[in-house]
C-alpha cells in the first residue's frame, strides 16, 4: 500500500505522460488499469527493500516522453556488421524511415503501436499480463508505468526457425523520457533471436516461450547519458530454452530487472551479465527466478568490473515453488574491483518450497590477484595487457553463456576495447 | 653477466630485513646454485631479482650486463632476459597456456623493436619444445597450470624458458614437488637449454637436483648473506654435513 507521497510521486508519473489515442478497448481498460495499479503500488523509494542498493530518484523523477528528433548516433555499432534485421528507435519512436522493412522468414514482426490498436488474440495475452503476473513477489511500479503508456517497440511472432535475428537498437539526442515495450511469442518449437543496443529510459520486454521454443538475446548497453531502467519479463514452457545476457559498460545509472518463470517441465533459463563500470556508473542487476515447474534448469551468471567510483549491484533470487521438483538452481555473482572506490553490493537470495532440488549460490569481491599478476609481468607482459587477460578470463563465465560463438567473440572485443580504453 | 652487490631488503610490510648485504656475480655460459636453509633468504632473492613487488632494496645494487636491473619493472626485466622459474607456478583459470606463451613472447619482442612470431612459427616452436619436456598438446590447451600435477607445472615453467629464450634464468626450488622421472625431465630441458652466452642461478635446498644439472659454482646462503661459495663438492659437503656446520652462524 503506498502512502501519500509515494502515491503523489506516482501521480506526478503519470501526469507527465502523455495518454495514447486510438487504442483498442481491451487495450484502453489495460492502461486504465495499470494507472490504478500504479497509485495503489505508488512510486519507488529508497527505503523499499528492493530498492535498497539504487536511489530510485533518479528514475522517478517525472520527465516529459523526448521529442522526436534527428539521429546523427548509432547506438548499433557494437553489433559491427552482423547480419540481423536492423530496426531503430530513435527517442524512443520508432523510425520506419531508419529501418529495415519489417519482414522476417519465421516471423511475423509489427511495430507494437498498430497492433494495439487491433484486437489480435496473442498480443492481447501477452501485453501487460507477464509483467502483471511479476507483481506477485516484489512490486514494480516502473514496469507498471510502462504497460500505463508505452506505445512504441514491436510485437514479434516467432513460428519457425528464425535464422536471422533482429537487432534493435535506441540512439537517444537530448533530454526526455523514452518509453518501449516488446512483446515477443516464440511458438512451440520455434526460435528468436534479439540483439539490443543501446538503452530506452524505461523499457519493458515480455516475452512467451512456448513449449520447445528457444529465444536468444543479448544487448549491449554502453555509456548512456540517462538513467535507464529495463525489465524482461518472461514466461518458459515445457523444454523451452531461454538465454539473455547484457553487457553494460559505465553509463550514470541503469536498472536491469528479468524476471522470469520456468512454467512447464525440463525448462531452462538462463541469465547473464558482465557489468563494466568505471567514473561514477552505477549498475544494478536484479534478477528474480521462479521454478513453477519440475526438472527446471536455471543459471545465473554476473561479473562485474569495476573501476573508478563506480558501483555495481546484484540482486538475485530463485524462487522454488511447491511441487517444482528436481529444479537445479544456479546463481553466481562476482566483482573485481580495479580501484579502491568501487564498491560491489550483493544481495543473493533463496526461497524454496520444494523438498527435491539442488540449488546454489555465491558472491565474490575481491582485487585483481597480486601473484596472477605478477606471474604475468615476470614473463614480459606488460601491466595493463595482465590485467586485461585477468579481467577477460574473469568475465568468461558470463559470455560463455551466450550461445553464439561468433557473438561471444563480438562482448570478448568489447571488454578488450574497454579494458584498453579505461583510465 | 648478473651482479649482486651488497644487495639488502626488507619486507615493505613487516619492516623485517631479509637479505643482509648479498653479493653475488653470475657470468655468462655458467651455472651458479644457492643453497641454504627454510628460511636464509632464498627465495626473497629471486622474487627481488624478478621485481616481486612487497619488498624494499635499502641497500646495494643488481646490474644486468651493466644495467640496473632494480630500476625495472618486472615486465622489462623479463624483456632484458631474466626468467624465473617460481617455486609454485601460478594457476590463471580461463588464460590459455598457448595464449599466455604467445603474448608473453610478443610482448617482450615488441618490448625488444623486434618483430611478432608468426602463427605458424609459434606453433612449430611450442610444439617441439612441448615435445622434448614430454607436454601433451592436451596440456597446451588447458588454462595455464589449471589442474596440472606438481611435476606438470614446473616442466610447463620449463616450457615458457624454453620458448621466451632468456639469458639469465633463476630456478627457485624447481626441484619441490617432483618425483625422480620428473625431475629428470626438468633437469634436461635445463641442460638442454646450457649454453656460453646464458647464466643461471639455480636455488635449491637439497643437493639431489645438483645431480642432475650440474652447477660450475656453489654458494651457500643463512640468515640473508653468502656465507661461503666454492665448486660442486660444496653441494656434497652440505649433503653429509647439514647447514649447521657449513654456516656456523646459523641455528
Amino acid at each position: 500500500m503506498a502512502s501519500d507521497a509515494t502515491r503523489k510521486a506516482a501521480e506526478a508519473l503519470l501526469h507527465a505522460l502523455a495518454l495514447p489515442e486510438g487504442e483498442a478497448g481491451w487495450v484502453r481498460e489495460r492502461r486504465a488499469a495499470a494507472r490504478s495499479r500504479l497509485l495503489e503500488a505508488g512510486a519507488p523509494v529508497r527505503r523499499d527493500e528492493y530498492w535498497r542498493f539504487t536511489d530510485p530518484a533518479r528514475l522517478t523523477a517525472p520527465i516529459a516522453t523526448a521529442e522526436a528528433g534527428e539521429a546523427p548516433a548509432q547506438a548499433a555499432a557494437v553489433f559491427g556488421d552482423v547480419d540481423a534485421l536492423r530496426v531503430r528507435l530513435v527517442n524512443g519512436r520508432l523510425r520506419a524511415d531508419l529501418s529495415d522493412p519489417l519482414a522476417l522468414d519465421g516471423a511475423a514482426i509489427a511495430p507494437l503501436g498498430e497492433v494495439l490498436k487491433q484486437d489480435i488474440s496473442i498480443v492481447r495475452e501477452l501485453v501487460g499480463q507477464l509483467e502483471l503476473a511479476a507483481q506477485e513477489k516484489v512490486s514494480r511500479p516502473l514496469a507498471i508505468l510502462n504497460t500505463a503508456a508505452a506505445t512504441e517497440g514491436l510485437a514479434i511472432q516467432a513460428h519457425g526457425a528464425t535464422v536471422r535475428p533482429v537487432l534493435v537498437s535506441y540512439d537517444q539526442i537530448g533530454e526526455g523520457a523514452s518509453l518501449v515495450r516488446h512483446v515477443i511469442r516464440v511458438e512451440a518449437g520455434a526460435s528468436l533471436t534479439l540483439l539490443e543496443a543501446g538503452v530506452p529510459t524505461n523499457s519493458v520486454m515480455e516475452v512467451e516461450v512456448a513449449d520447445g521454443g528457444t529465444f536468444h538475446h543479448v544487448r549491449v548497453q554502453t555509456g548512456e547519458r540517462a538513467p535507464a531502467v529495463t525489465h524482461v519479463f518472461a514466461r518458459i514452457g515445457a523444454e523451452a530454452e531461454f538465454k539473455t545476457f547484457t553487457l553494460t559498460a559505465d553509463g550514470v545509472l541503469t536498472r536491469n530487472e528479468v524476471v522470469i518463470d520456468i512454467v512447464g517441465d525440463h525448462a531452462s533459463g538462463h541469465i547473464a551479465g558482465a557489468v563494466l563500470g568505471k567514473g561514477d556508473a552505477h549498475i544494478d542487476n536484479t534478477v528474480f527466478v521462479t521454478h513453477s515447474a519440475e526438472h527446471g534448469e536455471s543459471r545465473q551468471v554476473f561479473k562485474n568490473v569495476l573501476a573508478g567510483a563506480s558501483r555495481g549491484i546484484f540482486q538475485g533470487k530463485i524462487f522454488v515453488r511447491a511441487g517444482a521438483q528436481k529444479t537445479d538452481g544456479y546463481q553466481i555473482s562476482q566483482s573485481v574491483l580495479l580501484e579502491e572506490g568501487a564498491q560491489f553490493l550483493a544481495k543473493p537470495e533463496l526461497e524454496i518450497y520444494a523438498d527435491d532440488v539442488k540449488c546454489s549460490h555465491g558472491s565474490t569481491t575481491g582485487a585483481l590477484d597480486e601473484t596472477a599478476l605478477f606471474y604475468l609481468r615476470s614473463r614480459g607482459v606488460p601491466k595493463r595487457v595482465a590485467e586485461s587477460m585477468l579481467v577477460a578470463a574473469f568475465v568468461d563465465e558470463a559470455i560463455s553463456e551466450i550461445a553464439d560463438e561468433a557473438m561471444q567473440e563480438r562482448m570478448r572485443a568489447l571488454v578488450a576495447k574497454w579494458m584498453a580504453g579505461r583510465t | 653477466m648478473l651482479e649482486i652487490k651488497g644487495l639488502r631488503v626488507t619486507l615493505e610490510e613487516e619492516g623485517k630485513e631479509i637479505l643482509k648485504g648479498v653479493d653475488l656475480t653470475v657470468e655468462a655460459g655458467k651455472v651458479h646454485a644457492i643453497m641454504g636453509p627454510n628460511g636464509s633468504g632464498k627465495s626473497t632473492l629471486s622474487y627481488v631479482l624478478a621485481g616481486r613487488d612487497g619488498y624494499e632494496v635499502t641497500a646495494g645494487s643488481v646490474t644486468l650486463d651493466g644495467e640496473d636491473v632494480l630500476e625495472l619493472e618486472a615486465e622489462e626485466r623479463a624483456a632484458a632476459g631474466m626468467f624465473l622459474a617460481f617455486q609454485y607456478p601460478v594457476e590463471l583459470p580461463g588464460v590459455g597456456n598457448m595464449t599466455f606463451l604467445r603474448t608473453a613472447m610478443n610482448a617482450q619482442r615488441k618490448a625488444r623493436g623486434e618483430d611478432e612470431i608468426s602463427a605458424p612459427e609459434f606453433l612449430k616452436m611450442v610444439r617441439e619444445k612441448a615435445k622434448a619436456l614430454n607436454i601433451d598438446n592436451e596440456m597446451l590447451k588447458r588454462s595455464v597450470n589449471v589442474g596440472f600435477s606438481g611435476g606438470e607445472k614446473k616442466r610447463n615453467e620449463i616450457l615458457q624458458m624454453a620458448m621466451l629464450e632468456p639469458r639469465l634464468c633463476i630456478l627457485d626450488e624447481t626441484d619441490s614437488g617432483l618425483d625422480v622421472d620428473a625431475m629428470r625431465l626438468v633437469a634436461d630441458g635445463v641442460n638442454a637449454l646450457r649454453s656460453p652466452d646464458r647464466g643461471f642461478l639455480v636455488i635449491t635446498h637439497y643437493q639431489r637436483l645438483l645431480d642432475h644439472i650440474r652447477p660450475d659454482v656453489v654458494h651457500i646462503m643463512a640468515d640473508g648473506r653468502i656465507v661461503e661459495t666454492g665448486g660442486p663438492e660444496l653441494a656434497l659437503r652440505v649433503e653429509t654435513e647439514g647447514y649447521a656446520d657449513i654456516a656456523k652462524s646459523v641455528a
